[in-house]
């Protein structure tokens, strides 16, 4: 089992969404993540899916996927040739000074940004791939998470090539 | 040409050269029913009034699978739209174009809970190619004739378009459109293009083509599986030539019968659970797998870890999502089973494999029946086979009858046989011999029914009378719902739950109430004398053949057992 980064673009209108999701729950996929933005063309969305499976599996996806109507390129994406970010919120309990200054000092290691300040808690936003925003969230924990919440990957390929390149 | 939407409808659908269109009329689709009488769409266009939407789906199957055309079938919102989703996905599982149109409430009422009103297109995403909703009535035809070209290329399938009811009292400037010239214009030419456009399959390989023919130059003991695929290529004679330049045994699938003549040589008869011998025990024992236009069903494979390991299995599909789904294959190729075949036969010497097929044919073996002394369906169907043989359509329902309607006829040709093979859906063989028989006026059509079945939808027959498009019902009454009661007398421990029908009607008594002529027989002799009289008649007729309760379906492997482990009586 491991895990597939799968990129779509689709077309930008009512139902797409939830034409995915559902298809990958009628057919039993095992879904990480789902990200969806409009692109630059405002008629085209890209969706970014991780998936846990074999590669089989990870195949059989990518094909039931392309035959929706709206789904216009489909892409597995290379671990190492792309890259993958997702945006992190979290709430961290801070109550006391010492609380404070070690988030602040943690945020800082991570270059994470303090958004909002309050006297009993911090909000943190971070941009990484998976693995360091689950790091962070680690060491945040035993200050006390209130609150989290998570983008989703998305991911492009690294170097000029573009999705528009693979489904050529 | 400036004219109401519903007008470019109907233009739209006379593009298409459609000539018929199932349906029920309702409120939301009142505009789109008012131009059968208001512009005369009616006398170009045939509309065909059934008693239950559920039966026009079926219908509009039937028509399509025994045409070749992409069928037609109206409804309206909310019930009208629900009743057709059994139909939808009978044809989504086996593979039919059929345009499902549907009206929803207009724009202002729509998410507010309205009368009749429901999110249809939500509701079929999974059981169509695609679902459109229609919003602006500029789109209303680029989105038919898109419609259109989705639901007859590559892999066909249902598709719907909701249109709201707003929608249909617009105004729209229409440019009429040659059919030829769709795939040049507007959302087709952008479907078109796209890379992985389901409009287009590119022409098979060189290469690809060559790796099978090293394959098959290899194999010692080939077999061949002819799946529906074939059957919606029209692919039938290509398939013929192949298999016998290849001289390997040809199984069938339920889908895939009539892809080959039943009485060829080569064809050893249906595969799976209530497959051959012959079928069964060849697939276990051949060391090459050539499965063509198929998707490996459960009903097909049996235990699928077990299925054909010691051959090397190639898929030919035009679906991509196919390869490796159900079975992993050890090549494939992907495109038209017609192109495919004929590129194959060009390439491919005549090979000879006398001794591999007289061990085949040492598996004919007829199954071991015990006879109940009572009708045997196997004669019925011979009775059908003497008296009407090639020309017949046979539409089925689903069970027992259907089983012995794919065992005990030799199918010869593409769209002999409909049958409700993925969903397996009781009720579907009346609408669809209706159908079948309005696309066919000069083919008799039979429809091969059981007891259960003929009480879910039998209500068409005031269709088949009122359009005088007569199928004959061949009933076979068991009292009980025969293939139920079977897996319960060999895996329940005889435990009948709710499968005994001892609670009429009086089939003859309901045949008479639609004006047909029905009769009751117990032997073979007074069933050829009653089809004799059914096929003169020129109506409707009912023919009920009392059958033993415990009649069954022979051979059967049970569900999730391997292919050949028959179950003993």
């Amino acid at each position: 089992m491991q895990h597939h980064t799968i990129s779509a673009l689709v077309e930008n209108s009512a139902g797409v969404l939830s034409q995915v999701s559902r298809l990958f729950s009628r057919k039993g996929y095992n879904i990480e993540s789902l990200a969806v933005g409009v692109t630059d063309d405002p008629a085209i969305s890209r969706i970014t899916i991780i998936m846990i499976g074999d590669d089989l599996a990870a195949k059989q996806m990518i094909s039931q996927f392309r035959k929706l109507r709206p789904v216009i390129y489909v892409q597995e994406m290379d671990a190492e040739q792309s890259v993958h970010r997702e945006l992190l919120l979290v709430k961290v309990k801070t109550e006391t000074k010492d609380a404070r200054d070690e988030v602040i000092q943690i945020s800082n290691i991570f270059r994470a940004n303090i958004i909002d300040v309050s006297r009993g808690a911090l909000t943190l936003s971070i941009t990484g791939d998976t693995e360091k925003n689950n790091a962070l969230i680690k060491l945040l924990e035993e200050f006390g998470i209130l609150e989290l919440a998570r983008t989703g990957i998305v991911a492009l390929e690294r170097g000029p090539y573009t999705i528009h390149d693979e489904n050529k | 040409m400036k004219m109401k939407s519903t007008q470019a409808l109907f233009e739209c659908l006379l593009e298409q050269g459609v000539d018929t269109v199932f349906g029920y009329p309702g409120g939301t689709i009142l505009n789109v029913y008012d131009e059968f009488e208001r512009n005369g769409y009616g006398k170009k266009i045939r509309h065909i009034l059934t008693a239950h939407e559920q039966g026009a789906a079926h219908a509009a199957d039937g028509y399509a699978r025994s045409t070749g055309k992409v069928g037609v079938c109206f409804a309206t919102s909310g019930p009208g739209a629900t009743n057709l989703t059994t139909g939808i996905a009978t044809a989504y599982m086996d593979s039919s174009p059929v345009v499902f149109l549907s009206v929803n409430v207009g724009e202002n009422l729509i998410g507010r809970d309205a009368f009749q009103e429901v999110d249809i297109t939500g509701i079929t995403m999974p059981i169509t190619k695609a679902t459109y909703l229609v919003r602006d009535a500029s789109q209303l035809a680029d989105i038919v004739r898109e419609a259109f070209a989705v639901a007859a290329s590559g892999r066909p399938g249902p598709v719907l378009i909701d249109i709201l009811k707003n929608v249909t009292a617009e105004e729209v400037d229409f440019t009429p459109l040659p059919k030829e010239e769709h795939i040049k214009h507007g959302r087709l030419a952008a479907l078109a293009n796209r890379a992985s456009s389901p409009l287009k399959h590119p022409a098979p390989k060189e290469k690809d083509l060559e790796t099978l023919l090293q394959l098959i130059q290899k194999a010692k003991k080939p077999m061949v599986l002819a799946g529906g695929g074939i059957i919606r290529s029209g692919a039938s004679k290509e398939f013929t030539a192949f298999v016998e330049k290849l001289d390997a045994p040809v199984a069938v699938t339920l889908m895939g019968q009539g892809a080959i003549s039943g009485r060829h040589p080569l064809c050893t008869g249906m595969i799976g659970m209530h497959g051959t011998m012959a079928s069964n025990v060849t697939t276990a024992a051949c060391d090459l797998f050539i499965a063509v236009g198929t998707r490996f069903s459960d009903r097909v494979t049996c235990d699928l870890a077990q299925f054909s390991q010691q051959a090397k299995v190639v898929h030919i599909d035009i679906d991509r999502s196919e390869i490796d789904k159900n079975v992993v294959t050890a090549y494939h190729i992907i495109g038209d089973a017609k192109e495919i075949l004929k590129a194959l036969c060009d390439r491919m010497p005549q090979y000879q494999h006398k001794e591999w097929l007289e061990q085949v044919d040492g598996w004919r073996k007829e199954p071991d029946r015990q006879r109940s002394g009572m009708l045997d369906p196997k004669e019925v169907f011979a009775s059908i086979d003497r008296q009407l043989g090639d020309d017949v359509i046979i539409a089925t329902d689903v069970g027992q009858h259907q089983m012995w309607a794919a065992q005990y006829y030799n199918y010869s040709r593409p769209g002999q046989l409909l049958t409700s093979g993925g969903f397996g859906t009781m009720g579907f063989g009346l609408g669809a011999a209706i159908g079948a028989k309005i696309g066919n006026p000069d083919r008799v059509v039979i429809h091969a029914t059981g007891d259960g079945c003929l009480r879910m939808n039998g209500n068409e027959y005031a269709t088949a009378e009122y359009y005088g498009a007569p199928v004959i019902t061949v009933l076979f009454n068991n009292g009980t719902l025969g293939m139920v009661r079977q897996w319960q007398t060999l895996i329940y421990n005889k435990r009948y739950a709710q499968t005994d029908l001892d609670r009429g009607p009086d089939f003859l008594k309901y045949a008479a109430a639609f004006g047909m002529p029905a009769w009751r027989v117990e032997t073979a002799e007074q069933f050829d004398e009653a089809l004799k009289q059914a096929i003169q008649c020129g109506q409707s007729a009912l023919i009920e053949c009392i059958i033993d309760i415990d009649e069954k379906v022979w051979p059967m492997v049970a569900g999730g057992a391997p292919i050949t482990q028959f179950l003993l009586k």
